[in-house]
Order: structure tokens, then sequence, then C-alpha cells
């Protein structure tokens, strides 16, 4: 058992055109750790330089945004399924 | 070049004046790969804001879902400014992700009290956004996509 990601287009060229990769982790942190070992460049994409999400990445743990359930600290466990979906944002 | 039907493009351009002078957002979704907006979906400005527009999360959540079920993808993100011209904004630039979207501007910042009065006329303006660099491209308005493309159609440049 592993966790499902769900990888948006915008980032498959990190997973080689994939768009569902797994990973493994006790927090989303963790998890962006364990996916970033396996396509170098993804946590850049999704966390920022002081180590907060991106405010143009939404992610999903079982269809929770992360923002309400501690962000990166967000709990996760092996069956969990994780989306990540750019903003859809503008001025 | 864009191509999108009549229907379409005035259900966009209807959307922006009903909700101007809010910004006005959403997306027509089309078969991967296609580059055919055929499905026009109207989005909920969660900001409800003159100078900005996004998705609510879990909209965004469901409609993502919802075209993954049907092998969409977004073909066209549209949203309206409403007292600029219709060309992508700094925010519009770097939120932009969908590297297969045309990103479409409406301005009604020419719309009067009142539809249909001289003078009312709403911008609609295409655009591809990589990397933060913006080409602006024709739009090219046809009469339907489900019958064949006519020979009526009508470019706006």
């Amino acid at each position: 058992m592993a966790i499902e990601v769900r990888i948006p287009t915008i980032l498959r060229t990190h997973t080689g055109g994939n768009k569902t990769v797994e990973g493994s982790g006790d927090t989303l942190a963790a998890l962006v750790d364990d996916l970033d070992a396996k396509h170098p460049g993804l946590k850049n994409r999704l966390v920022t330089e002081e180590g907060k999400l991106h405010r143009f990445v939404n992610v999903y743990v079982n269809d929770e945004d992360v923002r309400f359930t501690g962000a990166l600290d967000t709990q996760v466990k092996d069956g969990d399924s994780v989306t990540i979906l750019p903003a859809v944002a503008g001025g | 070049m864009l191509r999108i039907d009549r229907a379409t493009y005035d259900a966009i351009v209807a959307h922006a004046r009903e909700d101007h002078p809010d910004e006005a957002c959403g997306v027509v979704a089309g078969p991967e790969g296609s580059d055919r907006p055929e499905r026009f979906i109207p989005m909920l400005n969660a900001a409800r804001s003159p100078t900005f527009y996004e998705f609510d999360s879990g909209d965004l959540l469901k409609l993502y879902r919802e075209m993954d079920d049907r092998d969409e993808e977004p073909v066209v993100v549209y949203h309206s400014h409403t007292a600029t011209e219709a060309y992508p904004s700094r925010t519009d630039i770097s939120y932009a992700s969908e590297p297969n979207a045309h990103y479409v501007l409406v301005s009604t910042r020419l719309h009067g009290e009142q539809t249909g009065l001289a003078g009312d006329e709403v911008e609609f303006r295409s655009f591809r956004i990589l990397d933060g660099v913006v080409t602006e491209e024709d739009v090219e308005v046809v009469d339907s996509y489900l019958f064949g493309h006519t020979p009526t159609t009508v470019v706006y440049d």
C-alpha cells in the first residue's frame, strides 16, 4: 500500500508524463520529500523557500483542502489519496 | 488560434455582463488533446471582487474530477476585467498554469449600465500563457462544432 498522488498537467514534466504517482510518509511534508526524491524538482513547485505551500497550488487529502487541515503538517497514511491542482485565479 | 462556437462565445460574454462590476470566471472543457472548447462551465468567483477572481477550492476539485472522468481538459479558461483592457494582468500571468489552455480575457470596461445601449461594447481576446510569456492569438467564431465547419466564420483579431 502507498499513497496515490494525482499530478496536474503542468507538473507532469517532473513525473515523466504520469498522471498519478505513489509515495509514502506520515505527513504531507514527508510525502512531498519522498516524491521529490523520486521526481526531482517537484518539491520546488509545491513548497516555497520559507517552507510553506505555494499559493498557486491546491492540495487535497481525500478531498479535503489541506489549508484547513494543517497544510504541510497534515497527517497522511497508506491508502490515502492526494490530489494536487493548480489554483485557478488572477486579477 | 482559438476556434470557438458562437453559442459558447455569447455565453462567456453574457456571464461577464451579468457579473459586472465583479469579475466573472469559468472554463470551457473539451476532449483531451482535441483543442475544442465544447462544454461551457461558468464558475463562481469565490473572491466576489472587481479586481480579483478565484475558483473556490471545493468547486475546483469537483470540476477537475468531473473533467477527469470524462477525459476532458480545460480548453478555455476565461475571466473578465471590469475596469481595464482585456489583457492578462501580472497576477493572471503568475497564476496561469494550464499549458494547453487558451486564456480568454473579456473586458466589460465599456459596458454600460444596461446591455445594448449605444457604445456598449465587450472586448474578447485570447492568449497563451506559458512560463510567464503571453502570446495573443486570433479568435475564430464558428457557427457550430456539431455540424462540421461552416463557411460562415468571422475572424476577430
